[in-house]
Protein backbone atom coordinates (compact mmCIF):
# COMPACT_ATOMS: atom_id res chain seq x y z
CA UNK A 1 0.00 0.00 0.00
CA UNK A 2 2.78 2.42 0.87
CA UNK A 3 4.27 1.58 -2.47
CA UNK A 4 1.08 2.66 -4.27
CA UNK A 5 0.99 5.90 -2.28
CA UNK A 6 4.57 6.45 -3.30
CA UNK A 7 3.71 6.16 -6.96
CA UNK A 8 0.78 8.52 -6.63
CA UNK A 9 3.01 11.00 -4.86
CA UNK A 10 5.56 10.60 -7.60
CA UNK A 11 3.00 11.26 -10.31
CA UNK A 12 1.79 14.27 -8.38
CA UNK A 13 5.32 15.55 -7.97
CA UNK A 14 6.01 15.06 -11.63
CA UNK A 15 2.79 16.78 -12.65
CA UNK A 16 3.48 19.68 -10.34
CA UNK A 17 6.93 20.16 -11.68
CA UNK A 18 5.72 19.85 -15.26
CA UNK A 19 3.09 22.45 -14.47
CA UNK A 20 5.82 24.72 -13.28
CA UNK A 21 7.70 24.25 -16.51
CA UNK A 22 4.57 25.05 -18.48
CA UNK A 23 3.46 28.18 -16.73
CA UNK A 24 6.65 29.43 -15.14
CA UNK A 25 4.33 30.70 -12.44
CA UNK A 26 6.55 29.55 -9.65
CA UNK A 27 10.12 30.17 -8.86
CA UNK A 28 13.13 28.18 -9.92
CA UNK A 29 13.68 27.34 -6.25
CA UNK A 30 10.34 25.64 -5.97
CA UNK A 31 10.80 23.60 -9.12
CA UNK A 32 14.19 22.53 -7.95
CA UNK A 33 12.63 21.35 -4.72
CA UNK A 34 10.11 19.34 -6.73
CA UNK A 35 12.86 17.77 -8.76
CA UNK A 36 14.70 16.90 -5.60
CA UNK A 37 11.56 15.27 -4.27
CA UNK A 38 11.22 13.34 -7.51
CA UNK A 39 14.82 12.21 -7.38
CA UNK A 40 14.44 11.12 -3.78
CA UNK A 41 11.34 9.23 -4.79
CA UNK A 42 12.92 7.24 -7.59
CA UNK A 43 15.81 6.46 -5.30
CA UNK A 44 13.42 5.21 -2.67
CA UNK A 45 13.16 1.44 -3.02
CA UNK A 46 9.78 1.51 -1.28
CA UNK A 47 8.17 3.86 -3.81
CA UNK A 48 9.36 2.31 -7.07
CA UNK A 49 8.05 -1.16 -7.99
CA UNK A 50 11.08 -1.55 -10.24
CA UNK A 51 12.98 -2.46 -7.11
CA UNK A 52 10.94 -5.64 -6.80
CA UNK A 53 12.60 -6.68 -10.07
CA UNK A 54 15.98 -5.74 -8.61
CA UNK A 55 15.32 -8.04 -5.66
CA UNK A 56 14.17 -10.91 -7.87
CA UNK A 57 17.21 -10.41 -10.08
CA UNK A 58 19.53 -10.66 -7.09
CA UNK A 59 18.04 -14.03 -6.24
CA UNK A 60 18.29 -15.26 -9.84
CA UNK A 61 21.91 -14.16 -10.10
CA UNK A 62 22.86 -16.36 -7.15
CA UNK A 63 20.61 -19.30 -7.99
CA UNK A 64 22.16 -22.58 -9.19
CA UNK A 65 20.50 -23.52 -12.49
CA UNK A 66 21.12 -25.37 -15.74
CA UNK A 67 22.70 -28.74 -16.42
CA UNK A 68 25.78 -27.62 -14.50
CA UNK A 69 23.72 -26.52 -11.50
CA UNK A 70 25.76 -23.40 -10.86
CA UNK A 71 24.87 -19.75 -10.39
CA UNK A 72 25.76 -16.83 -12.65
CA UNK A 73 28.17 -15.47 -10.06
CA UNK A 74 31.26 -16.21 -12.16
CA UNK A 75 29.81 -14.53 -15.25
CA UNK A 76 32.17 -11.85 -16.56
CA UNK A 77 30.24 -8.76 -17.65
CA UNK A 78 33.43 -7.05 -18.75
CA UNK A 79 34.90 -5.96 -15.44
CA UNK A 80 35.98 -9.41 -14.32
CA UNK A 81 34.10 -12.56 -13.21
CA UNK A 82 31.23 -11.71 -10.90
CA UNK A 83 32.13 -8.01 -10.76
CA UNK A 84 28.93 -6.04 -11.14
CA UNK A 85 29.77 -2.53 -9.93
CA UNK A 86 29.96 -0.19 -12.92
CA UNK A 87 29.74 -3.03 -15.46
CA UNK A 88 26.48 -1.83 -17.03
CA UNK A 89 27.91 1.65 -17.66
CA UNK A 90 30.42 0.16 -20.13
CA UNK A 91 28.08 -2.10 -22.08
CA UNK A 92 27.79 -2.98 -24.92
CA UNK A 93 31.46 -3.97 -25.26
CA UNK A 94 33.71 -6.52 -26.94
CA UNK A 95 34.17 -9.92 -25.23
CA UNK A 96 37.19 -11.88 -26.38
CA UNK A 97 35.84 -15.24 -25.14
CA UNK A 98 32.78 -14.91 -27.39
CA UNK A 99 34.59 -12.82 -30.03
CA UNK A 100 31.55 -10.56 -30.18
CA UNK A 101 30.37 -7.14 -29.08
CA UNK A 102 27.50 -7.81 -26.67
CA UNK A 103 24.95 -5.84 -24.73
CA UNK A 104 23.98 -6.93 -21.23
CA UNK A 105 21.15 -9.17 -22.37
CA UNK A 106 23.24 -10.96 -24.99
CA UNK A 107 26.00 -11.43 -22.44
CA UNK A 108 23.63 -12.85 -19.85
CA UNK A 109 22.25 -15.35 -22.36
CA UNK A 110 25.81 -16.32 -23.23
CA UNK A 111 26.68 -16.88 -19.55
CA UNK A 112 23.52 -18.90 -19.01
CA UNK A 113 24.45 -21.19 -21.89
CA UNK A 114 28.20 -21.47 -21.29
CA UNK A 115 28.44 -21.31 -17.51
CA UNK A 116 25.14 -22.78 -16.38
CA UNK A 117 24.38 -25.05 -19.32
CA UNK A 118 20.90 -23.56 -19.24
CA UNK A 119 18.53 -24.02 -22.17
CA UNK A 120 17.69 -20.39 -22.85
CA UNK A 121 14.66 -21.08 -25.07
CA UNK A 122 12.32 -20.65 -22.11
CA UNK A 123 14.19 -17.57 -20.86
CA UNK A 124 13.86 -16.00 -24.30
CA UNK A 125 10.18 -16.90 -24.47
CA UNK A 126 9.74 -14.91 -21.26
CA UNK A 127 12.00 -12.04 -22.43
CA UNK A 128 9.23 -9.52 -21.77
CA UNK A 129 7.09 -10.03 -18.69
CA UNK A 130 3.31 -10.04 -18.85
CA UNK A 131 0.46 -10.70 -16.46
CA UNK A 132 1.39 -13.84 -14.55
CA UNK A 133 4.62 -14.28 -16.49
CA UNK A 134 7.84 -13.07 -14.88
CA UNK A 135 10.90 -12.31 -16.99
CA UNK A 136 14.30 -13.50 -15.79
CA UNK A 137 15.96 -11.10 -18.18
CA UNK A 138 14.09 -8.04 -16.94
CA UNK A 139 14.84 -8.99 -13.34
CA UNK A 140 18.53 -9.70 -13.94
CA UNK A 141 19.00 -6.48 -15.92
CA UNK A 142 17.31 -4.46 -13.19
CA UNK A 143 19.59 -5.98 -10.55
CA UNK A 144 22.80 -5.61 -12.56
CA UNK A 145 22.13 -2.14 -13.99
CA UNK A 146 21.26 -0.91 -10.51
CA UNK A 147 24.83 -1.79 -9.48
CA UNK A 148 26.02 1.00 -11.80
CA UNK A 149 23.97 3.70 -10.11
CA UNK A 150 25.95 6.88 -9.64
CA UNK A 151 28.43 5.95 -12.37
CA UNK A 152 28.46 7.60 -15.78
CA UNK A 153 27.84 6.04 -19.17
CA UNK A 154 31.25 5.17 -20.60
CA UNK A 155 30.97 3.74 -24.12
CA UNK A 156 33.80 1.40 -25.06
CA UNK A 157 35.46 2.17 -28.40
CA UNK A 158 39.04 0.95 -27.94
CA UNK A 159 38.47 -2.29 -29.86
CA UNK A 160 38.04 -2.18 -33.64
CA UNK A 161 34.93 -4.37 -33.40
CA UNK A 162 33.40 -1.86 -30.96
CA UNK A 163 34.07 0.99 -33.37
CA UNK A 164 32.57 -1.02 -36.20
CA UNK A 165 29.47 -1.74 -34.11
CA UNK A 166 29.14 1.95 -33.32
CA UNK A 167 29.41 2.92 -36.98
CA UNK A 168 26.79 0.33 -37.93
CA UNK A 169 24.50 1.55 -35.15
CA UNK A 170 24.75 5.07 -36.46
CA UNK A 171 23.99 3.88 -40.00
CA UNK A 172 21.00 1.96 -38.69
CA UNK A 173 19.73 5.04 -36.83
CA UNK A 174 19.43 6.95 -40.12
CA UNK A 175 18.18 4.08 -42.26
CA UNK A 176 14.78 4.68 -43.84
CA UNK A 177 12.66 1.66 -44.63
CA UNK A 178 9.25 0.09 -44.20
CA UNK A 179 5.87 1.07 -45.58
CA UNK A 180 6.12 4.50 -43.96
CA UNK A 181 9.76 5.28 -44.83
CA UNK A 182 10.59 5.83 -41.14
CA UNK A 183 14.01 5.75 -39.53
CA UNK A 184 14.86 6.37 -35.89
CA UNK A 185 15.89 9.83 -37.07
CA UNK A 186 12.35 10.57 -38.34
CA UNK A 187 11.25 10.78 -34.73
CA UNK A 188 14.48 11.38 -32.78
CA UNK A 189 16.67 13.81 -34.70
CA UNK A 190 15.28 17.23 -33.82
CA UNK A 191 14.86 18.83 -30.42
CA UNK A 192 11.44 19.74 -29.09
CA UNK A 193 9.31 17.57 -31.39
CA UNK A 194 6.26 15.54 -30.38
CA UNK A 195 4.13 12.67 -31.64
CA UNK A 196 0.63 13.59 -30.51
CA UNK A 197 1.45 14.74 -26.96
CA UNK A 198 4.51 12.57 -26.42
CA UNK A 199 7.79 14.42 -26.37
CA UNK A 200 10.49 12.84 -28.53
CA UNK A 201 14.08 12.88 -27.28
CA UNK A 202 16.65 14.00 -29.85
CA UNK A 203 19.48 11.48 -30.15
CA UNK A 204 21.15 13.01 -33.21
CA UNK A 205 23.45 15.19 -31.13
CA UNK A 206 25.40 14.00 -28.09
CA UNK A 207 24.32 15.53 -24.84
CA UNK A 208 21.60 15.95 -22.25
CA UNK A 209 18.63 14.38 -24.02
CA UNK A 210 20.51 11.19 -24.81
CA UNK A 211 22.12 11.19 -21.36
CA UNK A 212 18.83 11.61 -19.51
CA UNK A 213 17.29 8.84 -21.61
CA UNK A 214 20.02 6.23 -21.57
CA UNK A 215 20.82 6.89 -17.91
CA UNK A 216 17.22 6.06 -16.99
CA UNK A 217 16.86 2.56 -18.52
CA UNK A 218 15.90 -0.04 -17.33
CA UNK A 219 12.76 1.64 -16.09
CA UNK A 220 9.52 0.71 -14.39
CA UNK A 221 6.77 1.61 -16.86
CA UNK A 222 3.65 2.58 -14.98
CA UNK A 223 1.48 2.17 -18.11
CA UNK A 224 2.63 -1.44 -18.48
CA UNK A 225 3.05 -2.27 -14.78
CA UNK A 226 6.39 -3.81 -15.68
CA UNK A 227 10.11 -3.28 -15.48
CA UNK A 228 11.36 -2.79 -19.04
CA UNK A 229 14.84 -2.92 -20.52
CA UNK A 230 16.28 -1.13 -23.55
CA UNK A 231 15.58 -4.27 -25.62
CA UNK A 232 11.87 -3.72 -24.99
CA UNK A 233 12.02 0.01 -25.72
CA UNK A 234 13.73 -0.62 -29.07
CA UNK A 235 11.29 -3.44 -29.88
CA UNK A 236 8.45 -0.96 -29.30
CA UNK A 237 10.11 1.69 -31.48
CA UNK A 238 10.55 -0.83 -34.32
CA UNK A 239 6.83 -1.43 -34.05
CA UNK A 240 6.09 2.29 -34.28
CA UNK A 241 8.56 2.49 -37.13
CA UNK A 242 6.45 -0.05 -39.04
CA UNK A 243 9.53 -2.23 -39.44
CA UNK A 244 9.48 -6.02 -38.97
CA UNK A 245 9.72 -7.35 -35.43
CA UNK A 246 13.41 -7.42 -34.46
CA UNK A 247 14.71 -10.66 -32.95
CA UNK A 248 15.40 -10.35 -29.24
CA UNK A 249 19.09 -9.83 -28.43
CA UNK A 250 20.05 -9.58 -32.11
CA UNK A 251 23.18 -7.68 -33.09
CA UNK A 252 21.33 -4.80 -34.76
CA UNK A 253 19.82 -3.85 -31.40
CA UNK A 254 23.28 -3.96 -29.83
CA UNK A 255 24.60 -1.67 -32.57
CA UNK A 256 21.81 0.83 -31.88
CA UNK A 257 22.53 0.75 -28.16
CA UNK A 258 26.20 1.34 -28.86
CA UNK A 259 25.34 4.44 -30.89
CA UNK A 260 22.81 5.71 -28.33
CA UNK A 261 25.28 5.25 -25.49
CA UNK A 262 27.94 7.17 -27.39
CA UNK A 263 25.45 10.03 -27.74
CA UNK A 264 24.77 9.63 -24.03
CA UNK A 265 28.40 9.42 -22.87
CA UNK A 266 28.85 10.95 -19.44
CA UNK A 267 25.19 10.59 -18.48
CA UNK A 268 24.60 9.48 -14.92
CA UNK A 269 22.92 6.12 -14.40
CA UNK A 270 19.98 6.16 -11.96
CA UNK A 271 18.01 2.97 -12.37
CA UNK A 272 15.53 1.48 -12.28
CA UNK A 273 13.79 4.77 -12.98
CA UNK A 274 10.05 5.08 -13.28
CA UNK A 275 8.26 6.35 -16.38
CA UNK A 276 4.90 6.72 -18.00
CA UNK B 1 -3.12 10.34 -20.46
CA UNK B 2 -0.79 13.28 -20.71
CA UNK B 3 2.79 12.31 -21.36
CA UNK B 4 4.20 12.84 -17.97
CA UNK B 5 7.58 11.39 -18.74
CA UNK B 6 8.22 13.80 -21.57
CA UNK B 7 6.96 16.81 -19.67
CA UNK B 8 8.96 15.76 -16.74
CA UNK B 9 11.89 15.31 -19.02
CA UNK B 10 11.59 18.84 -20.33
CA UNK B 11 11.24 20.02 -16.80
CA UNK B 12 14.43 18.28 -15.83
CA UNK B 13 16.07 20.24 -18.64
CA UNK B 14 14.42 23.47 -17.56
CA UNK B 15 15.46 22.83 -14.02
CA UNK B 16 18.98 22.59 -15.34
CA UNK B 17 20.39 19.21 -14.57
CA UNK B 18 24.07 19.63 -15.31
CA UNK B 19 25.79 16.65 -16.84
CA UNK B 20 29.25 16.47 -18.29
CA UNK B 21 29.78 15.29 -21.83
CA UNK B 22 32.78 13.19 -22.64
CA UNK B 23 32.13 12.72 -26.31
CA UNK B 24 33.49 10.02 -28.55
CA UNK B 25 35.27 11.53 -31.53
CA UNK B 26 34.04 11.12 -35.06
CA UNK B 27 37.22 9.27 -36.02
CA UNK B 28 36.06 6.50 -33.70
CA UNK B 29 33.43 5.72 -36.33
CA UNK B 30 35.10 4.13 -39.33
CA UNK B 31 33.23 4.22 -42.64
CA UNK B 32 30.81 1.32 -42.70
CA UNK B 33 30.64 -1.35 -45.32
CA UNK B 34 27.02 -1.15 -46.59
CA UNK B 35 26.99 -4.91 -47.18
CA UNK B 36 27.79 -5.44 -43.48
CA UNK B 37 24.98 -3.15 -42.43
CA UNK B 38 22.58 -5.01 -44.71
CA UNK B 39 23.72 -8.32 -43.20
CA UNK B 40 23.34 -6.97 -39.67
CA UNK B 41 19.79 -5.91 -40.44
CA UNK B 42 18.85 -9.15 -42.14
CA UNK B 43 20.11 -10.88 -39.01
CA UNK B 44 17.44 -9.11 -36.98
CA UNK B 45 14.60 -10.41 -39.15
CA UNK B 46 15.43 -14.07 -39.68
CA UNK B 47 12.27 -15.16 -37.86
CA UNK B 48 9.73 -13.01 -39.68
CA UNK B 49 7.69 -13.88 -42.77
CA UNK B 50 9.16 -13.19 -46.21
CA UNK B 51 6.52 -10.53 -46.71
CA UNK B 52 7.65 -8.70 -43.58
CA UNK B 53 11.32 -9.21 -44.42
CA UNK B 54 10.71 -7.48 -47.76
CA UNK B 55 9.67 -4.33 -45.91
CA UNK B 56 13.21 -3.99 -44.57
CA UNK B 57 14.61 -3.87 -48.09
CA UNK B 58 15.18 -0.32 -49.31
CA UNK B 59 13.80 0.98 -52.60
CA UNK B 60 15.86 3.45 -54.63
CA UNK B 61 14.39 6.49 -52.91
CA UNK B 62 14.85 5.09 -49.41
CA UNK B 63 18.42 4.17 -50.31
CA UNK B 64 19.22 7.67 -51.61
CA UNK B 65 17.63 9.41 -48.61
CA UNK B 66 19.40 7.04 -46.21
CA UNK B 67 22.80 7.57 -47.81
CA UNK B 68 22.40 11.36 -47.81
CA UNK B 69 20.56 11.53 -44.49
CA UNK B 70 17.81 13.35 -46.39
CA UNK B 71 20.20 16.10 -47.59
CA UNK B 72 20.07 15.32 -51.31
CA UNK B 73 21.58 17.61 -53.96
CA UNK B 74 19.37 19.48 -56.43
CA UNK B 75 19.89 16.91 -59.18
CA UNK B 76 19.22 13.99 -56.84
CA UNK B 77 16.09 15.69 -55.55
CA UNK B 78 14.83 16.22 -59.10
CA UNK B 79 15.39 12.55 -59.93
CA UNK B 80 13.57 11.41 -56.78
CA UNK B 81 10.63 13.74 -57.31
CA UNK B 82 10.23 12.72 -60.96
CA UNK B 83 10.30 9.04 -60.04
CA UNK B 84 7.83 9.46 -57.17
CA UNK B 85 5.52 11.68 -59.22
CA UNK B 86 5.31 8.91 -61.83
CA UNK B 87 3.77 6.58 -59.24
CA UNK B 88 0.89 8.92 -58.36
CA UNK B 89 -2.55 7.73 -59.48
CA UNK B 90 -5.16 10.49 -59.74
CA UNK B 91 -8.80 9.65 -58.87
CA UNK B 92 -10.31 7.82 -61.88
CA UNK B 93 -13.57 9.80 -61.60
CA UNK B 94 -11.73 13.15 -61.53
CA UNK B 95 -13.35 13.88 -58.19
CA UNK B 96 -10.82 14.84 -55.50
CA UNK B 97 -12.95 15.44 -52.44
CA UNK B 98 -14.56 12.64 -50.44
CA UNK B 99 -16.33 12.73 -47.08
CA UNK B 100 -14.61 14.89 -44.46
CA UNK B 101 -16.14 12.89 -41.58
CA UNK B 102 -14.51 9.72 -42.84
CA UNK B 103 -11.42 11.81 -43.47
CA UNK B 104 -11.28 12.64 -39.78
CA UNK B 105 -11.19 8.91 -39.02
CA UNK B 106 -8.28 8.47 -41.41
CA UNK B 107 -6.40 11.40 -39.88
CA UNK B 108 -7.05 10.21 -36.34
CA UNK B 109 -6.29 6.52 -36.83
CA UNK B 110 -2.76 5.40 -35.97
CA UNK B 111 -3.34 1.71 -36.49
CA UNK B 112 -2.04 -0.45 -39.26
CA UNK B 113 1.24 -1.86 -40.56
CA UNK B 114 2.69 -2.48 -37.11
CA UNK B 115 3.87 -6.02 -36.47
CA UNK B 116 1.46 -6.17 -33.54
CA UNK B 117 -1.59 -5.46 -35.72
CA UNK B 118 -3.90 -8.38 -36.47
CA UNK B 119 -4.02 -9.36 -40.14
CA UNK B 120 -6.54 -7.32 -42.09
CA UNK B 121 -6.28 -4.21 -39.90
CA UNK B 122 -7.30 -1.17 -41.95
CA UNK B 123 -4.46 1.33 -41.76
CA UNK B 124 -5.05 4.98 -40.94
CA UNK B 125 -3.00 7.97 -42.04
CA UNK B 126 -2.27 9.07 -38.48
CA UNK B 127 -1.89 12.65 -39.70
CA UNK B 128 -2.50 13.91 -36.16
CA UNK B 129 0.70 12.20 -35.02
CA UNK B 130 2.61 14.84 -36.97
CA UNK B 131 0.22 17.71 -37.80
CA UNK B 132 -2.14 20.11 -36.11
CA UNK B 133 -5.40 19.96 -38.09
CA UNK B 134 -8.63 20.98 -36.35
CA UNK B 135 -7.74 23.90 -34.07
CA UNK B 136 -10.00 22.32 -31.43
CA UNK B 137 -7.94 19.14 -31.15
CA UNK B 138 -5.22 19.52 -28.51
CA UNK B 139 -3.52 16.17 -29.02
CA UNK B 140 -1.41 16.68 -32.13
CA UNK B 141 2.24 16.18 -33.00
CA UNK B 142 4.75 18.63 -34.38
CA UNK B 143 6.93 16.63 -36.78
CA UNK B 144 5.08 18.32 -39.66
CA UNK B 145 3.70 21.87 -40.10
CA UNK B 146 0.28 22.90 -38.79
CA UNK B 147 -2.54 22.28 -41.26
CA UNK B 148 -5.16 24.23 -39.29
CA UNK B 149 -7.31 26.30 -41.64
CA UNK B 150 -5.62 24.60 -44.60
CA UNK B 151 -8.44 24.83 -47.16
CA UNK B 152 -9.75 28.19 -45.97
CA UNK B 153 -6.31 29.76 -46.20
CA UNK B 154 -6.08 28.50 -49.78
CA UNK B 155 -9.52 29.76 -50.76
CA UNK B 156 -10.49 26.15 -51.55
CA UNK B 157 -8.58 26.57 -54.83
CA UNK B 158 -9.11 23.47 -57.07
CA UNK B 159 -5.52 23.55 -58.26
CA UNK B 160 -4.22 23.49 -54.70
CA UNK B 161 -6.63 20.65 -53.90
CA UNK B 162 -5.01 18.68 -56.70
CA UNK B 163 -1.52 19.56 -55.39
CA UNK B 164 -2.48 18.40 -51.90
CA UNK B 165 -3.86 15.14 -53.29
CA UNK B 166 -0.51 14.49 -54.96
CA UNK B 167 1.28 15.50 -51.74
CA UNK B 168 -0.65 12.96 -49.70
CA UNK B 169 -0.45 10.25 -52.34
CA UNK B 170 3.31 10.70 -52.47
CA UNK B 171 4.92 13.33 -50.25
CA UNK B 172 8.20 12.93 -52.09
CA UNK B 173 6.71 13.87 -55.45
CA UNK B 174 6.84 17.40 -54.04
CA UNK B 175 9.67 17.27 -51.48
CA UNK B 176 12.45 14.71 -51.98
CA UNK B 177 13.28 12.81 -48.78
CA UNK B 178 10.32 14.33 -46.93
CA UNK B 179 9.76 12.71 -43.54
CA UNK B 180 6.11 12.23 -44.46
CA UNK B 181 5.08 8.74 -45.67
CA UNK B 182 4.19 8.16 -49.34
CA UNK B 183 0.69 7.08 -48.40
CA UNK B 184 -0.72 6.20 -51.82
CA UNK B 185 2.36 4.84 -53.55
CA UNK B 186 3.24 2.71 -50.51
CA UNK B 187 -0.32 1.39 -50.37
CA UNK B 188 -0.88 2.56 -46.81
CA UNK B 189 -4.05 4.42 -47.86
CA UNK B 190 -6.48 3.79 -50.72
CA UNK B 191 -7.51 6.47 -53.21
CA UNK B 192 -10.85 6.76 -51.41
CA UNK B 193 -9.17 7.26 -48.04
CA UNK B 194 -6.97 9.97 -49.54
CA UNK B 195 -10.02 11.70 -51.00
CA UNK B 196 -11.69 11.58 -47.59
CA UNK B 197 -8.69 13.03 -45.77
CA UNK B 198 -8.38 15.67 -48.50
CA UNK B 199 -12.00 16.63 -47.80
CA UNK B 200 -11.05 16.93 -44.13
CA UNK B 201 -8.51 19.56 -45.23
CA UNK B 202 -10.61 21.27 -47.92
CA UNK B 203 -14.31 20.90 -47.12
CA UNK B 204 -15.78 24.19 -45.91
CA UNK B 205 -17.71 22.28 -43.22
CA UNK B 206 -14.65 20.48 -41.90
CA UNK B 207 -13.49 21.39 -38.38
CA UNK B 208 -10.07 22.07 -39.94
CA UNK B 209 -11.53 25.19 -41.55
CA UNK B 210 -13.52 26.42 -38.54
CA UNK B 211 -11.97 28.97 -36.21
C1 LIG C 1 7.25 6.79 -35.43
C2 LIG C 1 7.94 7.31 -34.31
C3 LIG C 1 9.18 6.66 -33.73
C4 LIG C 1 10.20 6.01 -34.38
C5 LIG C 1 10.37 5.78 -35.86
C6 LIG C 1 11.14 5.64 -33.35
N1 LIG C 1 10.70 6.03 -32.12
FE1 LIG C 1 11.72 5.91 -30.36
N2 LIG C 1 10.13 6.73 -29.37
C7 LIG C 1 8.95 7.14 -29.97
C8 LIG C 1 8.01 7.52 -28.93
C9 LIG C 1 6.60 8.04 -29.17
C10 LIG C 1 8.68 7.33 -27.70
C11 LIG C 1 8.11 7.52 -26.30
C12 LIG C 1 8.31 8.88 -25.75
C13 LIG C 1 7.62 8.96 -24.40
O1 LIG C 1 7.25 7.93 -23.85
O2 LIG C 1 7.45 10.06 -23.93
C14 LIG C 1 10.01 6.84 -28.02
C15 LIG C 1 10.98 6.55 -27.07
C16 LIG C 1 12.27 6.11 -27.36
C17 LIG C 1 13.30 5.90 -26.37
C18 LIG C 1 13.16 6.09 -24.86
C19 LIG C 1 13.00 7.55 -24.52
C20 LIG C 1 12.94 7.82 -23.03
O3 LIG C 1 12.83 8.99 -22.68
O4 LIG C 1 12.99 6.92 -22.23
C21 LIG C 1 14.41 5.46 -27.05
C22 LIG C 1 15.76 5.11 -26.46
C23 LIG C 1 14.06 5.41 -28.45
N3 LIG C 1 12.76 5.83 -28.60
C24 LIG C 1 14.91 5.01 -29.47
C25 LIG C 1 14.51 4.80 -30.79
C26 LIG C 1 15.34 4.15 -31.80
C27 LIG C 1 16.76 3.67 -31.59
C28 LIG C 1 14.59 4.07 -32.94
C29 LIG C 1 14.90 3.39 -34.22
C30 LIG C 1 15.19 2.01 -34.19
C31 LIG C 1 13.32 4.73 -32.65
N4 LIG C 1 13.30 5.13 -31.34
C32 LIG C 1 12.32 4.93 -33.59
C33 LIG C 1 8.69 7.21 -31.32
C34 LIG C 1 9.49 6.66 -32.31
C1 LIG D 1 5.70 11.16 -39.87
C2 LIG D 1 5.20 12.48 -40.02
C3 LIG D 1 4.05 12.82 -40.91
C4 LIG D 1 2.83 12.18 -41.09
C5 LIG D 1 2.36 10.90 -40.40
C6 LIG D 1 2.08 12.98 -41.99
N1 LIG D 1 2.81 14.06 -42.39
FE1 LIG D 1 2.21 15.55 -43.66
N2 LIG D 1 4.04 16.43 -43.53
C7 LIG D 1 5.08 15.99 -42.72
C8 LIG D 1 6.22 16.88 -42.89
C9 LIG D 1 7.57 16.74 -42.18
C10 LIG D 1 5.84 17.85 -43.83
C11 LIG D 1 6.69 19.05 -44.34
C12 LIG D 1 7.69 18.61 -45.37
C13 LIG D 1 7.02 18.29 -46.66
O1 LIG D 1 6.30 19.14 -47.21
O2 LIG D 1 7.18 17.17 -47.14
C14 LIG D 1 4.47 17.54 -44.20
C15 LIG D 1 3.71 18.27 -45.12
C16 LIG D 1 2.37 18.07 -45.40
C17 LIG D 1 1.56 18.89 -46.29
C18 LIG D 1 2.05 20.09 -47.06
C19 LIG D 1 1.94 21.31 -46.20
C20 LIG D 1 2.25 22.57 -47.01
O3 LIG D 1 3.38 23.01 -46.94
O4 LIG D 1 1.36 23.05 -47.70
C21 LIG D 1 0.29 18.36 -46.29
C22 LIG D 1 -0.93 18.87 -47.05
C23 LIG D 1 0.32 17.21 -45.41
N3 LIG D 1 1.58 17.06 -44.88
C24 LIG D 1 -0.78 16.40 -45.14
C25 LIG D 1 -0.72 15.21 -44.40
C26 LIG D 1 -1.84 14.29 -44.27
C27 LIG D 1 -3.24 14.53 -44.82
C28 LIG D 1 -1.40 13.24 -43.54
C29 LIG D 1 -2.10 11.97 -43.15
C30 LIG D 1 -2.80 11.23 -44.16
C31 LIG D 1 -0.01 13.51 -43.18
N4 LIG D 1 0.35 14.71 -43.74
C32 LIG D 1 0.78 12.68 -42.41
C33 LIG D 1 5.06 14.90 -41.87
C34 LIG D 1 4.03 13.99 -41.75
Amino acid sequence: MSRMRGILALVAAAATCAGIAGTMAQTQDESEREIERYRAMINDPMANPGYLAVDRGEVLWAQARGTKAVSLETCDLGEGPGKLEGAYAKLPRYFADADRVMDLEQRLLWCMEKIQGLDTADVIRRRFSGPGRASDMEDLVAFIANKSNGTRIEPQTAHAREREMLAMGEALFYRRAGAMDFSCATCHAEPGKRIRLQGLPDFSTPGKQAQETMGSWPTYRVSQSALRTMQHRLWDCFRQQRWPEPAYASDGLTALQMFLNVQAAGGEITVPSIKR
Amino acid sequence: MVSFSSKLFRTLLVCGFAVTVSSVDAQDRPPVDPAKVDALIQGMFTRVSPEWRARAVLDDTQRACTERRNQVSGAEADAIQARERASVVLPPDGNFLGDWRKGFQVANNGRGLQFSDPAGTVAGGNCYACHQMSPKEVSYGTLGPSLAGYGRERNYDPELIRDAYIKIFNAQAAVACSNMPRFGSSKVLTIDQIKDVLAYLFDRQSPVNQP
